[in-house]
């Protein structure tokens, strides 16, 4: 195979090397040893992320204040926001360190991938040169792809609620809705990415 | 995609690739020229890494299932609870249910992952029975799979904001909390510092796969 470097990728996972010729739009081209998505570009993809993000951003500030779940017992009520929840381990020295990483995991590295993605395809959906260090910002939004846990606390919140029920009266805030939301969004988001086109259109 | 016979690694190319962007450059170089990412043909050092993480991720599993992870106050009494006793309760009040799924994510699960990665990096050493699509397929599961064990601190965390009545009843984390915090992230450490690449050497090496690559396959789908 004599082909251009710039002609060939390589599977992430497996090493195949393939030589690219692009899929049409809405189409994926797929490893045929491993079967990783290598590239799906989308129509108008960047916008929609953008969009996205952009709501990421409003609904995480939004539900992060607002309480999530409320309870009432025998009279007594008490209401829970994701700040509450992020402080509850505050309590004792040691614990501490876990409200600075539950406050990261759903809170700071959601919005810090956010605010990356925004920064990195402005500029390439309005067609003007990219950012300085829009390479690198890419870079660290993908590296922090699986500390970013917002839909795992979505799901703690239902688990929660089921535990407690039976001590006390449950009802979901306005927080949870938003946050329901938000893990439906950045699920689309991630799925619309074409991590090829994005690296392609950053090298220009 | 195109591909000339069968499929060739970077690597029996004499190429590197990147990770991070799959961009292909000469072998040797140091990191990748569009994205910046260091690279390597294979990490060597990927093994030790697992094994490192792995164990550290043990370590903290230990004494995540010793100590109290909640500590429930009401009127009349002060209660510790490890996780597995917290679900023998729930089961011994008739929620099965809910027993059944606390024992899958934080005993059965942390300890398949603990197992997956184990039998992952030795099958790299001594060669596994498995094929290899089948360890990539366990490996992905664990990767994404590894996150979830996280829901156990999260509803720790919820529990003990939201349950607080007063005198009536009130929730605190205990220490096991934290411990399994961490035995959660060194266990996502050790899936990420495995080089799944070396999966796939040993098959480049007996040329026995066909390449199936079908470029324009709406669904994903290669035969």
């Amino acid at each position: 195979m004599s082909a251009r470097l710039e002609e060939l990728i390589a599977c992430p996972h497996c090493d195949a090397v393939y030589h690219v010729s692009e899929p049409k739009m809405g189409e994926r081209a797929v490893c045929g040893r491993c079967h990783t998505v290598l590239i799906a570009p989308r129509r108008r993809a960047g916008k929609q992320i953008i969009a996205m993000a952009l709501a990421v951003l409003i609904l995480i500030v939004a539900a992060t204040v607002f309480p999530f779940l409320s309870i009432k017992a025998a009279g007594v009520a008490n209401r829970s926001s994701v700040l509450d929840a992020a402080l509850a381990f505050s309590s004792s020295g040691l614990l501490i360190l876990l409200t600075l990483a539950v406050a990261a995991l759903i809170v700071f590295i959601p919005i810090a991938r956010a605010l990356l993605v925004i920064y990195v395809l402005g500029p390439v959906v309005w067609d003007r040169p990219a950012f300085p260090g829009a390479l690198r910002a890419f870079r660290i939004s993908e590296a922090l792809r699986p500390w970013s846990m917002a839909e795992i606390f979505v799901l703690g919140c239902a688990v929660a609620l089921i535990k407690v029920a039976d001590l006390a009266d449950v009802s979901f805030g306005p927080a949870f809705w938003m946050f329901g939301a938000l893990v439906v969004l950045m699920m689309v988001q991630d799925n619309f990415m074409c991590r090829y086109s994005v690296w392609k259109s950053l090298e220009k | 995609m195109e591909i000339a016979g069968k499929v060739k690694s970077a690597r029996e190319m004499g190429l590197v690739a990147c990770r991070r962007c799959t961009r292909v450059w000469p072998g040797g170089t140091p990191t990748c020229g569009r994205c910046g990412h260091r690279m390597q043909s294979r990490d060597t050092t990927s093994l030790q890494k697992v094994w490192a993480w792995w164990i550290v991720g043990m370590m903290c599993y230990i004494p995540a299932n010793l100590y109290p992870m909640l500590v429930t106050r009401t009127l009349v009494s002060t209660q510790d609870n490890t996780i597995v006793g917290g679900a023998v309760e729930l089961a011994q009040h008739g929620n099965y249910g809910i027993a059944l799924v606390i024992i899958a994510a934080s005993v059965l699960i942390p300890i398949g992952k603990f197992i997956a990665v184990a039998s992952l990096a030795l099958g790299v050493r001594q060669g596994s029975r498995l094929s290899s699509a089948r360890r990539q397929q366990l490996f992905e599961v664990v990767e994404y799979i590894g996150r979830w064990s996280m829901i156990d601190v999260f509803v720790v965390a919820i529990l003990s904001s939201l349950v607080q009545l007063g005198a009536l009843a009130s929730i605190a984390p205990g220490v096991a909390s934290l411990f399994f915090a961490l035995s959660v992230i060194f266990t996502m450490l050790s899936a990420q510092s495995f080089d799944s690449r070396l999966i796939w050497d040993a098959d480049s090496d007996d040329a026995t796969t066909q390449p199936s690559v079908n470029p324009s396959n709406p669904n994903g789908v290669t035969a």
